[in-house]
């Protein structure tokens, strides 16, 4: 039998405001579908986004939703999370957001090791505002603020939250909903910060002069930059350059997660335990 | 009212209000002169069972804030100017999606770095609008070493009252002044606690922005089955992003409305030797107190001075100040700025011949520059 999703959108929202053939529609299925299959109740779900065509997630998912500004969605989320360590906190946002205006707060959210999970909307470009150059729009693209072509580096977010100590880390795409789905499970089940980045298609203001004007065009690009890990660990430094992983490509059910060591900073000054020394860590510096 | 006697600092005493107060979630950044405030929380907060941490910038320290309360905790930052510059776009946020969040500025001088270790009063107009767009801000002064608790308890109160950030403001003087204080017990204090209203019919029926034009939203605790949407666009009576014409217009109107119409549950001045007053001195926060020395001793030689100091800033009080303007020929303003008070009161008063008494140098006024001042009048 076909998934219902009714019941988890706000219906009374539909149609959303996302493009014809636009991915974020297979991602917020996707996240449903995980949510269903995690069986959380609603009311146990803080939905939290920013600025851009991923801001509106949260207003059409029938949660507690909060729609923040751009790039804060993690900053934010820390707040509602440390107040109410028992719910489930899922941030959305798009590249922009937690790459570029909200960089700071990614790469703190993953150094906390939080028990967030900040799915990034990735589609290589700002969409929302009509075509400007993002920190993942490839070099060498058309953008309409680079329009010789975008000579800014192009930034791969994962790399960025493993190294920020982000515990669970992991890449799929939109024409593969079923992986992402079952990423996103796996993503919002791991206690610690998950960062999951889905690749979406913007054949509108990404593809329309990148040679990439239909929906179809501009995923089949997607398929060919992308490998799943397995595959991408046998290739060789330079070929993995022009290709990004998929699949988890983190996983540390170890590294202690903030709001459980908030609770021993309480429990130090109610006197319940000693003060926290670096022999409460197993990594020393 | 059953009073402490404590010695503590005006930092220091606007954390313990904070913790008093009910207030169980502090996220900041270490900034000069307010940094203690974060130090003084970060001990209390965990030992009453609540959250302080230090975020990674000051945009996120008012974001995890907001966040906190959104969930429906009490929450609080605190900064200085140059905070609140940052800290401004979150702020709007929180008056737009009538979020409560009580914001301590402990004030030094500005602008841009300016001078982190000394006092200033130059974030007065700042606190008025830090945001962008229209929306009333609602500002306490503390006065005093002891205002910096009550009016630190009065803060977290009004801003349940009215689902908006309150400004405290402190300057580097009161922040750091270590001294006696006589404050309220902490029964007292609890005794007043008034938490936001919250909606407890059925959840088809609750609109948490769906309230008359001169109210606050009725916004309940997350993750209690009352599932609606926080956002900072224009919104319906849901909480969902419209465009509608008169929606629009009617949520902005009622931003403004819900204080104007009840300033009267906000206004709050010292009136100090008016009574036979011939001089009228008008001045806040630590400025005050000089202002109080120097009219004792013009009283001394005979010259018949007296004070009037707002402790509500924003919205000012028009009224008290229009009369005295009609009553009072010589007016005096004192502040730590080049005269951002004198506008507004110029403004009530319906006057421009108002005397300025400034001090952009960092450095507080000692009663012998109001005395040699007034002298001159």
């Amino acid at each position: 039998m076909a998934f219902n999703y009714d019941s988890y959108l706000r219906m009374e929202k539909m149609p959303t405001l996302w493009c014809w053939g636009c991915g974020d529609g297979v991602i917020l299925k996707s996240f449903i579908r995980a949510i269903d299959t995690l069986g959380w109740s609603k009311d146990d779900v803080c939905v939290v986004s920013g600025i851009g065509c991923s801001g509106r997630f949260s207003s059409y998912v029938d949660f507690n939703t909060v729609h923040t500004t751009h790039g804060r969605t993690i900053a934010f989320a820390t707040g509602i999370k440390l107040a109410n360590p028992d719910k489930h906190v899922v941030c959305v946002a798009g590249d922009g957001d937690a790459l570029a205006i909200g960089g700071n707060h990614t790469i703190h959210g993953c150094r906390r090791n939080i028990d967030i999970t900040l799915i990034v909307i990735q589609n290589f470009i700002y969409g929302l505002t009509n075509s400007q150059t993002s920190p993942t729009t490839p070099r060498g693209m058309w953008t309409v603020s680079q329009k010789a072509g975008n000579i800014d580096p192009t930034f791969d977010g994962c790399k960025l939250a493993i190294a920020a100590g982000a515990s669970f880390v992991g890449r799929e795409t939109v024409t593969a909903p079923k992986k992402l789905e079952k990423l996103l499970v796996e993503a919002m089940s791991h206690k610690g910060f998950s960062y999951v980045e889905a690749l979406s298609n913007c054949h509108i203001n990404l593809g329309r002069k990148n040679k990439m004007t239909s929906a179809m065009e501009n995923l089949d690009w997607i398929d060919s930059i992308t490998v799943s890990k397995s595959k991408y660990d046998k290739l060789s430094p330079e070929e993995q350059l022009n290709v990004l992983p998929t699949g988890i490509l983190k996983q540390d059910t170890e590294a202690p997660e903030y709001c459980d060591m908030y609770q021993e900073i309480r429990n130090a000054h109610q006197g319940k335990r000693g003060l926290i020394t670096q022999d409460d860590f197993k990594k020393k510096i | 009212m059953s009073t402490r006697e404590i010695i503590s600092s005006g930092n220091d005493l606007a954390a313990l209000a904070a913790v008093d107060s009910g207030c169980q979630f502090f996220s900041g950044y270490p900034i000069t002169p307010s940094s203690e405030i974060m130090h003084t929380i970060s001990d209390l907060l965990p030992e009453a069972g609540g959250t302080a941490i230090q975020m990674e910038d000051e945009i996120a320290g008012v974001a995890a804030a907001i966040g906190a309360s959104m969930s429906g905790v009490r929450a609080m930052t605190a900064t200085s100017g140059p905070g609140i510059s940052l800290k401004a776009e979150n702020l709007g946020l929180a008056q737009m999606a009538e979020v409560p969040l009580v914001v301590v500025n402990v004030m030094r001088g500005g602008p841009s770095t300016g001078l982190p270790t000394r006092v200033s009063q130059g974030d007065v107009a700042q606190a008025k609008n830090p945001s962008h767009g229209d929306y009333k801000s609602i500002t306490l002064c503390a006065g005093n070493l002891a205002e910096c608790y009550t009016e630190t308890v009065r803060a977290f109160n009004l801003a349940d009252r009215f689902m908006q950030p309150v400004f405290v403001l402190l300057d580097e003087t009161l922040g750091h002044m270590h001294a006696k204080a006589n404050i309220p017990t902490v029964e007292e204090v609890k005794a007043g606690i008034k938490p936001r209203k919250t909606f407890d019919g059925p959840a088809k029926e609750y609109f948490p922005y769906g309230v008359a034009q001169d109210e606050a939203a009725v916004l309940n605790p997350m993750f209690q089955g009352y599932r609606y949407h926080f956002t900072g666009l224009h919104h319906d009576k849901n909480g969902f992003p419209t465009e509608e014409i008169e929606t629009c217009r009617k949520l902005i109107d009622r931003l403004f409305r819900k204080v104007d119409e009840h300033k009267d549950e906000l206004e709050s001045n010292e009136e100090y030797m008016l009574e036979d007053a011939e001089i009228l001195l008008i001045g806040y926060g630590s400025a005050s107190l000089a202002i109080k020395e120097a009219v004792n001793v013009l009283r001394e030689e005979g010259i018949k001075a007296g004070m009037f100091r707002p402790i509500t800033l924003w919205p000012s009080p028009e009224k008290r100040l229009h009369e005295f303007g009609q009553k009072f020929d010589k007016v005096l303003t004192v502040e730590l700025n080049m005269g951002q008070y004198l506008e507004e009161v110029q403004r009530c008063m319906g006057r421009l011949d108002i005397e300025k008494l400034i001090k952009v140098n960092g450095r507080p006024f000692s009663p012998a520059d109001i005395i040699s001042k007034v002298k001159e009048l």
